[in-house]
């Protein structure tokens, strides 16, 4: 039957053979030609999960942790299996209200997807984990307690000096060619921003199998791919904790900056800038918060003064200018100025605390005595030598001599973000005295004021060069990094002697030391002597401008004090410079003592200890801070009302009339106003009691 | 007669069962493959029958049992009870709508306590014999229309009540019976035409409306100029070759617009311009609100399952990265890894060595129905052969086709080797009869 249709059964083969053929070519095109699904499905499955290595630890000469790791823990929340959960309770327990329950669980989801476990609350405080740990048998359903390790600091000190730890942002991940990610943690500042590759170790990976909806269902091979995390390397310092903590202690509620160093090695034993905060402030739950009320602070409590401050260095310059001024030989120590209580050679006189009585007979007396004239004259001595014919050639010499000191120069020190300061150049005086200037237009130079300024690193450096008769190590915190290898290069410039003024003879220099060690047993710095060891010591009181609210105002002056000791065999320099405070010798001078007393002898005498308290609970924090506080926060607050229309916060500076209108809001016909704090503080009678100086 | 010598096994084409046997077994290994849970303990679950892979087993078991039950039934039995089998099927396919069940958008499944039964999926095989007993009718001169037109309507009506519950992937499966009827006699043109019509559709989803217009003109206006001697002597070719082109003009500004707003469903548009590798044209999507719908370009759902199963697929480069290690199967990135996308399975886990396996096994397996349907005496039995053949055909065809991106994704199961019941005993009963037919190829059966 119906054989004559039979020539179609092979045109029936014929299509089911050429479909089949295509099918074939498309799936050798997949499986055999294109290499991409196999990468594909290996991104979709399997998910590097990245595994830290604790982070090295920072520990202080004697090998006490200034910085520790711990844990704390993190309550994380996968919103799709939260159900069944008492909410209130968990509520209460972590004191907010339910509102803020469902936005947070709304936030996880928007940040991390229902399915993936995302922070709910974020370090736990200890109270907080407690009553937590005692319930969560309650929450097993889509909660559960994380581990976190971060930095806790037992000393509570050196927050300037260790810097902190927070997320990486999108110029670090760039500067470290994307060994970063975002949501990593890195060292932000101070040693633990420098010493980052150090400290952070290196990271494992773990490959791990996710499934369709990303989560994490096992490991990947058995692990077979993984690489092992090694631990961040410890660092071991030259810092004195205990050095660290009186320092600290002592310059509570003041501005300004403490810098001990050891002459020997360079090594920097406490670093101190006023005010300050505590370390532990920037860990844990609060972080945030208190980040916040730091970053607003006007007396800028981030600010590391000692490294950043530009201090005019005063009268604590006068043995550099006595070393300059012998070394260029147009003064022999035997050298004396009469001096009748000021310098009359330039057209505006320079005034000196003394006057007569040969208190400036020679360099020694000079040095004791702080004579301004003194020194006033043998600047000019210095950069009018006849040798180099001209004062700008002359000057350009001394500025040479300054930044071998170390003044005006970046050292080098192990932290980022040093500053320069300054020591100006010729030209600069050209631009601003067009180009005609002479000795006398700059000679408060000689005394270390004009437009001279030194970082307090800085001075305590060039202390080290003194102490150490023409040498010195860059200023460093590092002694060493433990399981150290030929790779570890970062502390090598530290271990370099730079000889760079040992061509001034060592006459010379024990001719200015003993100046400076007359300064504490009959000078300025009476104040400082330390029984049963020599001090070497000047005194500083340099006048302190500023510019507020656009004017130049001269506060109180700097009370500033270099010193090192003993003088035969140095172990300690120090530079303490306490901004608005008075003379050197009142404030700056005792604090360097007390710290050098306990430094070189381990304790402190009763009477010191005394003093300590004293000096501790003084308070000397400009009154123009306060008020500069005021019109920062004030001026937020309008920025904030414009923005926000808002003016819960607007509403604690202006005065309101009873119509209900603040009295002083800008109107349409006064806009803009001058300045926009101008508009909104009406409260004269407020700064009444805060005057600028 | 045969009943007088019961020795079952006479006759039958232990090839035809080797190959069942095969795929079934593949099956068996992929949805094993797709659905073991690490630490399962398969004997016991394959006692227990809670595993997808177990389950399967059993319906493996109850098919080979429905089998031998056929294999015993008079080869008669199917001819003469074969119109009584449509009605029965058709009747199936009506009470769905008064009593369906309904689950994952399709109105198809009627439930009987735990049980589900598809009634499209069954149908098949009344259609099938059905269609196999009107073309074997001595009265049947298929050369005739109205004969062509009545073996068409059996097909078509199951498709029609099937696309009205929803599944038209089961319902495109009808049409797998033109091959029984392109056998049997039915005009190639008509084939031709089919082919031209599905190529137009497709051109016009690819090209640009006025491009495809401007072709069509150009190609009609060659046409005519290289017959000008022909339409001298015979006007009416002009006029032929006018309305030709009419036609398809129309098909494509107006026809298939048309179905693409107003028949198809929104993801069966996106599937089938997931295809082709296009952004669905706003106006085909119902319920579209520009202005409440997302900005940039729009996401197309149907993108997803392609996506995946092609990366399963690709990743199991030429060897195949081993049973239980795929990672896109082993943790459901496929959807519906288990049922219509279990061909990604192999592939990831077998490879293009594997696949090709599968491919091969399958072609061999319809050419040897091919075989075994030239080699009957009656028309009835070949008739029948020849519909199992484009049933198989068209399953395996689209459904691998889809899988690797080459056709849209139209629900339906790979025959022997995808999960599900209904499907399994379906393609069982189907091959087993035509083994049973063809035990008894020497006879006529009508």
């Amino acid at each position: 039957m119906s054989v004559f249709n039979q020539s179609r059964s092979y045109i029936v083969r014929l299509i089911f053979l050429v479909t089949f053929i295509i099918i074939s070519i498309q799936l050798f095109n997949l499986q055999v030609l294109s290499s991409k699904y196999k990468q594909l499905a290996l991104d979709n499955a399997v998910f590097p999960k990245r595994v830290f290595p604790p982070r090295g630890i920072i520990y202080d000469r004697l090998n006490r942790p200034i910085l520790n790791n711990t844990i704390m823990f993190d309550l994380m929340v996968t919103p799709t299996q939260v159900r069944g959960v008492d909410t209130a309770y968990l509520c209460r327990l972590l004191e907010i209200d339910t509102a803020e329950f469902k936005q947070r669980i709304v936030t996880s989801i928007i940040r991390n997807g229902r399915y993936r476990p995302s922070v709910f609350e974020g370090l736990l405080s200890p109270e907080k984990h407690a009553r937590l740990e005692e319930n969560m048998w309650r929450f097993t359903n889509g909660f559960y307690l994380q581990e976190r390790p971060v930095r806790t600091y037992p000393y509570n000190v050196a927050a300037q000096i260790l810097g902190y730890i927070g997320e990486v942002d999108s110029g670090i991940i760039a500067r470290s060619n994307n060994y970063y990610i975002p949501g990593d943690y890195v060292g932000r500042n101070g040693l633990e921003s420098f010493y980052e590759e150090i400290l952070r170790g290196q990271r494992g990976i773990q490959y791990l199998i996710k499934d369709n909806k990303n989560r994490l269902v096992g490991r990947y091979e058995n692990g077979e791919f993984d690489t092992a995390a090694v631990a961040g390397r410890n660092l071991r310092t030259y810092i004195d904790v205990e050095l660290q903590q009186l320092a600290e202690k002592m310059m509570n509620n003041k501005v300004g900056a403490i810098v001990a160093i050891e002459p020997k090695t360079g090594g920097i034993l406490t670093m101190v800038s006023g005010p300050n905060f505590n370390p532990n402030d920037l860990t844990g739950s609060d972080k945030q918060k208190n980040f916040a009320r730091l970053t607003l602070d006007v007396s800028a409590p981030l600010l590391n003064r000692a490294i950043k401050g530009q201090y005019p260095p005063g009268s604590t310059f006068k043995p550099i200018g006595a070393l300059v001024a012998l070394d260029e030989g147009v003064i022999t120590p035997s050298f004396g100025y009469p001096c009748n209580g000021a310098y009359y050679g330039c057209n505006r006189p320079v005034r000196c605390t003394h006057a007569g009585g040969g208190h400036a007979a020679n360099l020694r007396l000079s040095i004791a005595n702080s004579c301004n004239a003194y020194y006033t004259h043998i600047y000019r001595l210095t950069v009018d030598n006849p040798k180099y014919g001209n004062v700008k050639v002359g000057y350009a010499k001394w500025k040479d001599y300054m930044n071998a000191f170390g003044l005006g120069t970046k050292l080098g020190i192990d932290l980022p973000s040093e500053d320069n300061a300054n020591i100006p150049d010729t030209s600069r005086y050209n631009t601003v005295y067009r180009g005609s200037w002479s000795s006398c237009t700059n000679l408060t130079l000689g005394i270390g004021q004009d437009m001279m300024t030194t970082t307090p690193l800085q001075l305590a450096n060039a202390i080290c060069l003194i102490a150490n008769k023409g040498y010195y190590y860059t200023p460093h915190f590092v002694k060493k990094i433990d399981d150290e290898t030929e790779a570890d290069t970062i502390l090598n410039k530290y271990r370099v002697k730079h000889e760079v003024l040992t061509h001034i003879s060592d006459d010379a220099f024990e001719e200015v030391i003993s100046g400076m060690q007359d300064v504490v047993e009959r000078g300025t710095a009476r104040s400082a002597a330390i029984p049963g060891i020599n001090v070497a010591a000047k005194t500083g009181t340099a006048e302190n401008y500023r510019i507020i609210e656009r004017k130049r105002v001269q506060l109180k002056d700097n009370s500033v004090f270099v010193c090192f000791a003993p003088r035969e065999n140095p172990k300690i320099a120090i530079a303490v410079i306490v901004e608005n405070a008075g003379y050197g010798g009142t404030w700056a001078g005792p604090i360097s003592s007390i710290l050098m007393e306990k430094y070189l002898n381990d304790t402190l005498r009763p009477e010191r200890l005394k003093k300590v308290e004293e000096i501790a609970n003084a308070n000397l924090m400009p009154s123009y801070l306060e008020r500069l506080q005021y019109i920062e926060d004030s001026i937020r607050a309008f920025k904030w009302f414009e923005m926000t229309n808002d003016s819960a916060y607007l509403k604690n500076y202006v005065l309101i009339e009873r119509s209900g209108v603040p009295a002083s809001l800008p109107t349409e016909e006064k806009w803009p106003p001058v300045f926009e704090w101008e508009a909104i503080l009406p409260k004269e009678e407020y700064f009444k009691n805060r005057p600028l100086v | 007669m045969n009943q007088r010598n019961p020795a079952i096994s006479k006759g039958i084409d232990w090839r035809l069962v080797g190959l069942y046997l095969l795929i079934v077994g593949i099956g068996i290994t992929a949805i094993f493959g797709a659905t073991y849970v690490e630490g399962d303990n398969v004997i016991t679950s394959f006692l227990t029958f809670k595993t997808d892979y177990s389950k399967q087993f059993i319906f493996f078991i109850l098919s080979v049992i429905i089998g031998v039950f056929i294999l015993v039934t008079d080869s008669k039995f199917f001819a003469a009870t074969a119109n009584l089998w449509y009605a029965f099927g058709i009747l199936l396919l009506l009470l769905v709508f008064p009593f369906h069940t309904e689950i994952k958008g399709t109105e198809s499944i009627i439930r009987i306590g735990g049980f589900q039964f598809q009634p499209a999926e069954f149908c098949k095989i009344p259609v099938c014999l059905a269609l196999a007993k009107y073309l074997s009718l001595n009265e049947t001169d298929f050369s005739k229309t109205k004969s062509q037109l009545i073996a068409a309507a059996i097909a078509i009506l199951p498709a029609i009540l099937t696309i009205l519950q929803k599944e038209t992937g089961l319902a495109l499966v009808y049409f797998s019976f033109f091959l029984v009827m392109y056998r049997e006699g039915l005009p190639s043109i008509i084939l031709i035409i089919g082919f031209s019509v599905a190529a137009l559709v497709v051109l016009t989803l690819l090209l640009e409306k006025n491009t495809l217009a401007i072709i069509l003109t150009v190609f009609a206006g060659l046409t005519a100029y290289s017959m000008r001697r022909q339409i001298k002597r015979n006007k009416g070719l002009l006029i032929n070759i006018v309305l030709i082109w009419a036609l398809c003009v129309g098909i494509q500004r107006f026809g298939v617009p048309f179905i693409f707003k107003n028949v198809l469903q929104n993801h069966q548009v996106e599937r089938i311009y997931s295809t082709i590798g296009k952004e669905v044209p706003v106006e085909y999507l119902k319920g579209y609100d520009a202005s409440t719908a997302p900005s940039g370009p729009r996401m197309n759902t149907a993108d997803y399952n392609v996506k995946q199963s092609k990366i399963a697929i690709g990743s199991g480069r030429f060897l195949g990265r081993g049973l239980l290690k795929g990672t896109q199967t082993r943790y459901d990135f496929v959807p519906e890894q288990r049922t219509d996308f279990i061909f990604c399975t192999i592939g990831e886990g077998f490879g293009f060595v594997g696949s090709m396996v599968l491919i091969i096994v399958y072609l061999a397996l319809l050419f040897l129905i091919i075989t075994v349907a030239e080699r009957q005496r009656s028309t009835f039995s070949r008739c029948y052969a020849y519909g199992v053949a484009g049933v198989l055909f068209f399953h395996i065809g689209i459904n691998l086709a889809m899988t690797i991106g080459l056709a849209p994704v139209i629900g339906i199961p790979l025959p022997f080797v995808s999960y599900g019941g209904t499907s399994l005993l379906t393609f069982s009963i189907l091959l087993f009869i035509l083994i049973r037919l063809d035990a008894d190829r020497q006879m006529v059966i009508r």
